[in-house]
């Protein structure tokens, strides 16, 4: 009798470690997805005072300027799937505007513009480190979830896998336009 | 080895041997030199006096590795280039900026230290910042942010712990001889008995202080390998680290202040133009760097 009563406690005890050891490493990983935002509104934050600083030197070169303006209140508005191609038409709104910048000489001078550059390039790799820190949380999660013998109770314990950043779309894969 | 999730395990593994070996031999010897004493108390005594020691010196770690090394203190607006790169690697290992500093040292060279993420330290020489590209200063932050990481400070402790207490009995057990302290209590045991464990506590007396330092280097060399492995899964580049450890292969710039007691927490020992002897070998606080740059080229093949 017992040893009845000794198995039971040990399985509950288990249960409960498999339980909490899924919750964190799922708290982990959706912690991570939240920091990728962080990294995001730095980005869009930049953006405004770099199109004044642009549009200072290249009032003319309008369509740029306006495709950045567009594609960063979309990407702003974006939820759920649609983000990650807003962000992706963000950043090639941007690259877009950096290389027609080359044409003005005194615009890449400006000492604002320079830092501006700097900043944003430096915010793509922080959005990049957000992502694979994200991935390295969401690879965790998925092999604590699918290993054995926690991968007999996950699921009804309500535990599902999570998908990597950067699972691409067909479409996605495709060069980015930027088209209105 | 196959891929770096394997490197970095099997360097965890035979770390935690390592630790397993070092603490049966402390447990051994304790038991060993007790029975020759006749008395447990003392191995208890070094039991605490090294904890307390080591956790002394865990806690005023940073202060101290600092100050040898004459580092100086930078922020964001001193050199942004490095801030960002640390910036970006801490949010990719998802670990708080450490404060950053940098010695006025030629040698290429680094080291983290601090006793936990919430109060790291990583330092850089002038000599890497001048003579490392941007891939290979990468390539070595993330070795020492993954340090702090993988909290090898707290690792390390914990083996100079043990080390201590091997060393202070050993000490302990051959200054009694000297003091009499034995003489008397033999007789209370059963002689033959006693006589063995006195005889082999002399023994390792002398042998064991040898047999802990090796223990030691042992176990950080396999964590400067497994700072290495995690270092280039934070930046999923190897040939960053590889070029940078190339560079430092053929640097022979002396380090002025190099010290025996500061020499493990560098990226590459500080001590240059040694050659690679057996003994040298069985001595080294890091893996030789061909052996480092190979294993990180299989890898990444």
């Amino acid at each position: 009798m017992t040893w009845l009563i000794l198995v039971i406690i040990v399985i509950a005890l288990w249960l409960v470690l498999v339980y909490n050891g899924l919750v964190r490493n799922r708290n982990r990983a959706q912690e991570a997805f939240s920091d990728i935002d962080v990294q995001l509104k730095r980005r869009y934050d930049l953006i405004p005072n770099l199109v004044e600083t642009v549009k200072g030197y290249a009032a003319h070169e309008k369509t740029v300027l306006e495709d950045v303006t567009k594609a960063r209140s979309q990407a702003m508005q974006a939820t759920g799937p649609a983000k990650p191609g807003a962000e992706n038409m963000l950043s090639g709104a941007l690259k877009s505007l950096f290389a027609v910048a080359e044409n003005y000489p005194q615009l890449k001078a400006n000492e604002n513009f320079a830092k501006l550059q700097d900043e944003l390039t430096d915010t793509e790799d922080k959005i990049q480190a957000a992502r694979r820190f994200y991935n390295g949380q969401v690879r965790d999660f998925n092999i604590s979830l699918q290993t054995f013998p926690t991968n007999l109770m996950a699921n009804s314990l309500g535990f599902t896998k999570m998908d990597f950043f950067g699972d691409l779309t067909d479409a996605e894969k495709q060069p980015v336009q930027v088209k209105f | 080895m196959a891929n770096l999730y394997q490197y970095q395990e099997s360097n965890i593994h035979r770390t935690w041997i390592l630790f397993v070996v070092f603490f049966l031999v402390v447990g051994g010897l304790g038991y060993i030199f007790s029975q020759a004493y006749g008395d447990p108390s003392f191995f208890v005594f070094a039991m605490l006096f090294c904890i307390i020691y080591s956790f002394i010196s865990y806690y005023s770690s940073a202060a101290i590795a600092l100050t040898l090394a004459r580092a100086v203190p930078i922020e964001k607006k001193d050199n942004p280039q490095l801030y960002n790169i640390v910036e970006n690697l801490a949010i990719t290992a998802g670990l708080p900026m450490p404060a950053l500093y940098i010695t006025p040292e030629m040698q290429i060279n680094a080291f983290a230290t601090g006793r936990d993420k919430n109060h790291a330290t990583v330092a850089v020489t002038a000599g890497a910042l001048q003579r490392l590209n941007k891939d290979e200063l990468q390539g070595v932050l993330a070795h020492e942010l993954s340090h702090i990481g993988n909290r090898d400070i707290l690792v390390s402790t914990v083996a100079a712990i043990l080390a201590g207490i091997i060393s202070l009995l050993a000490d302990i057990f051959l200054r009694s001889l000297f003091f009499g302290g034995i003489g008397g209590r033999r007789g209370n045991n059963n002689s033959e008995a006693g006589e063995i464990f006195f005889i082999a506590a002399i023994v390792l007396s002398i042998l064991a202080p040898i047999g802990t330092m090796l223990i030691q280097l042992a176990i950080s060399r396999r964590r400067e390998a497994l700072a290495d492995a995690s270092g280039v899964l934070l930046t999923r580049y190897p040939q960053g680290l590889i070029s940078a450890l190339q560079k430092i292969a053929v640097d022979n710039v002396p380090m002025k202040s190099a010290k025996d007691s500061t020499a493990h927490m560098w990226l590459d020992t500080p001590f240059k133009g040694q050659g690679v002897s057996w003994w040298h070998r069985m001595f080294m606080t890091h893996p030789p760097i061909a052996e480092r740059i190979k294993a990180l080229q299989q890898i990444s093949a």
